[in-house]
């Protein structure tokens, strides 16, 4: 890691959708540095950009205008492959429709990434079993999303997203599903990771309380930071 | 990685079997044609080989009637036929001539107590049968005196023996052809079918002179079986009998011949072109089949890329590689169109070996054609497979993650 320049950097980021009339500012000049071994959670109303920027920031998808610079690495400079070995080797993530492999066992979906790392066979699958059992799946290894719930398919998902160690791991709303027990117990998970193994943590949430799990709140508005500090209620203004 | 690759190839295969196998069906069928038209050509080209081998390349057939022009016999009105002092001439006159053996044929009912069968009755000596190789399987060949005084005995071809007497020696029984009854002494070996397809087995010669006398009541003979001895040049021994039939048969200069001459060895060398020709036609029709059968994979992989386009999405979230994504939709078609291949081989191999036997051909399975067609369809996989594959892995992962 380089210590010089924060993990993550947003410069006067844009993403805009469509053109003239339908035009879309989703994300309009947002500026943004998270450092290594933060947990962060967004918060702000449905449509205020919050998954624009989780998708920037897994490099996922480009911005329209600024500079997105991954631990000092300006992303635009990379290519595909550059951006897909980044997604796999120092992100991991959730998203907000879990996005699991249909007809795909829980145990497969979540060794993929595995797969695309090089992991050997019986290692992978013991990995897996491991965060399975981490988001209390055990005993449901073997069945296909189909054939869980929501909540359940939701921690799959998450589960996806530890099995590779990575060193961020982006949370669309990852306890969206869950009742407040299993949001709890999910959360717990998060907080131990960004507090034992250091991982830095972003998490978008509508719930307050989960947010508090968080040591920082970013509130977005329309496509813009309107608050950036404590999580706690009237946190401290920019 | 190219394990895991072809383990994810060979589950997506399987997650959707019913796709899958109308997938490779084209190539199925397109290889089983392929495999089953090039076994069966091969098959009947050996059975060409085999017959010149088995009937000598050195034999010539004396035939009435002309062999140019309009067909029939030459100038004249019906080509007369041969007499058993032609056959005597040709051995006396012309020195490259090892034997000659008179041959004539009519087709007539059999019976033996209660079975019956029609077959076909040749007169000749037993010179016919050193002419044309035709080794006895039991009893003996007609003797010298048999032939000379025109006995009542008769050798029989294998279908006769089955149809008559099953598995059991016929050899000492009686047989009646039409008023005659005659003995049989002996057996031919079973012969298969000729090169035009007839049961060269379906058959009881006589003595050529009881033939004419008790058969057909007239004493021509209508073909002459000449072999040329080893080293002699085939050619030389047609001009030479061609000068001798015409000065015996009174053939004016100038007049075209009323017999013809023909080479056993041409005959053979032209139908085994033939053969190859028809397979060659066949084969190009069935290939063209595979390569129907390779869009047809083209077009699955097109759909299937679309409709994984969120799988490729994730998979492209969780670190995949573009080349990662095409080799496994690439490895997927080769593996299916494998399957196909390894499906048709089979099944190609099975209709020739049925349809060899209803040819009465042998079975003659090839190694190289084996490989090829595997080959073959593991190249259709890979270049109808190639589009696809490209596609998928040229998808932008937000937009494939957000493909509905
Ligand atoms: N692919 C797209 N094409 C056009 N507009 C889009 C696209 N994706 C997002 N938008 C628009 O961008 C804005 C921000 O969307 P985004 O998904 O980031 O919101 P969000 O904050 O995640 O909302 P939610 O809380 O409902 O998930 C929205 O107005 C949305 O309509
Ligand atoms: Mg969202």
């Amino acid at each position: 890691m380089n210590p010089e320049s924060a993990l993550i950097e947003f410069r006067d980021i844009a993403k805009i959708y469509g053109h003239g009339e339908a035009e879309v500012r989703a994300l309009d000049g947002v500026d943004l540095k998270i450092e290594a071994g933060e947990f962060v959670a967004i918060m702000g109303p449905s449509g205020s950009g919050k998954s624009t920027a989780m998708n920037l920031i897994g490099c996922l998808d480009s911005p329209t205008s600024g500079d997105y610079l991954f631990n000092g690495v300006h992303v635009a400079s990379l290519n595909q492959d550059q951006r897909a070995l980044l997604r796999r080797n120092y992100l991991g993530f959730v998203f907000q429709g879990y996005n699991l492999l249909a007809r795909t066992s829980a145990l497969d979906n979540v060794e993929l990434p595995l797969i695309y790392k090089g992991v050997a066979r019986a290692e992978r699958r013991q990995r897996a079993l491991e965060v399975l059992a981490k988001v209390g799946l055990q005993g449901r290894e073997h069945h296909d999303p189909s054939e869980l719930s929501g909540g359940q398919q939701q921690r799959v998902a998450i589960a996806r997203a530890l099995v590779g160690s990575p060193e961020v791991i982006l949370a669309d709303e990852p306890t969206g599903n869950l009742d407040t027990q299993m949001s709890r117990e999910i959360m717990e998970v998060l907080k131990e990771l960004n507090e034992e193994d250091g991982m830095t943590i972003v998490m978008v949430t509508h719930e307050e309380d989960m947010a508090e799990y968080a040591h920082r709140l970013i509130w977005m508005v329309d496509g813009k930071v309107e608050r950036d500090g404590n999580p706690v209620r009237g946190g401290s203004r920019r | 990685m190219i394990w895991e690759t072809f383990r994810l190839a060979v589950q997506a295969i399987f997650r959707n079997t019913m796709r899958s196998v109308l997938t490779v069906l084209g190539i199925v069928i397109g290889v089983a044609a392929v495999i089953a038209m090039l076994t069966l050509g091969q098959g009947s080209s050996s059975q060409v080989t085999a017959d010149i081998e088995k009937l000598g390349t050195n034999v010539l057939m004396l035939m009435p009637g002309g062999s140019s022009g309009q067909h029939g016999p030459g100038s004249s009105s019906v080509a007369k036929a041969f007499t058993l002092k032609d056959v005597d001439a040709i051995i006396d006159q012309i020195g490259s001539v090892e034997t000659a053996a008179p041959y004539a044929q009519s087709a007539t009912n059999v019976v033996y107590g209660a079975e019956s069968t029609s077959t076909s009755i040749v007169g000749t000596d037993n010179r016919y049968l050193t002419v044309v190789d035709w080794p006895l399987e039991m009893g003996r060949s007609f003797l010298a005196s048999e032939e000379q005084s025109g006995k009542s005995v008769c050798i029989l071809g294998e279908t006769v023996r089955q149809n008559l007497f099953g598995n059991t020696s016929p050899i000492g029984e009686m047989i009646r052809l039409n008023s005659l009854t005659c003995e049989i002494v002996g057996l031919l070996e079973a012969k298969g079918a000729s090169s035009f397809g007839t049961d060269q087995d379906d058959v009881i010669s006589l003595p050529m002179k009881t033939f004419q006398r008790r058969i057909i009541g007239n004493s021509d003979v209508s073909m002459i079986f000449i072999s040329v001895r080893d080293g002699q040049s085939t050619e030389r021994a047609i001009v030479e009998i061609e000068a001798l039939m015409r000065e015996r048969r009174r053939i004016s200069e100038g007049e075209d011949d009323d017999f013809s001459i023909m080479d056993m060895k041409q005959i053979a060398s032209m139908l085994t072109g033939i053969t190859n020709i028809l397979t060659g036609l066949l084969s190009a029709v069935a290939a063209v089949s595979l390569l129907v059968g390779g869009i047809g994979i083209m077009n699955i992989m097109l759909v299937s890329v679309t409709e994984r386009t969120r799988e490729i999405g994730i998979r492209l979230a969780v670190g995949a590689q573009a080349n990662q994504v095409l080799m496994q939709f690439l490895v997927e078609a080769v593996v299916l169109s494998m399957i196909g291949g390894f499906v048709g081989i089979v099944l190609g191999l099975a209709l020739a070996a049925v349809g060899a036997n209803l040819m009465m051909i042998p079975f003659v399975p090839s190694l190289v054609v084996v490989v090829g067609a595997f080959l073959f369809s593991a190249a259709v996989g890979v270049i109808f497979g190639y589009f696809p594959a490209r596609r998928a892995a040229k998808l932008d992962p937000i937009e494939a993650l957000r493909y509905q």
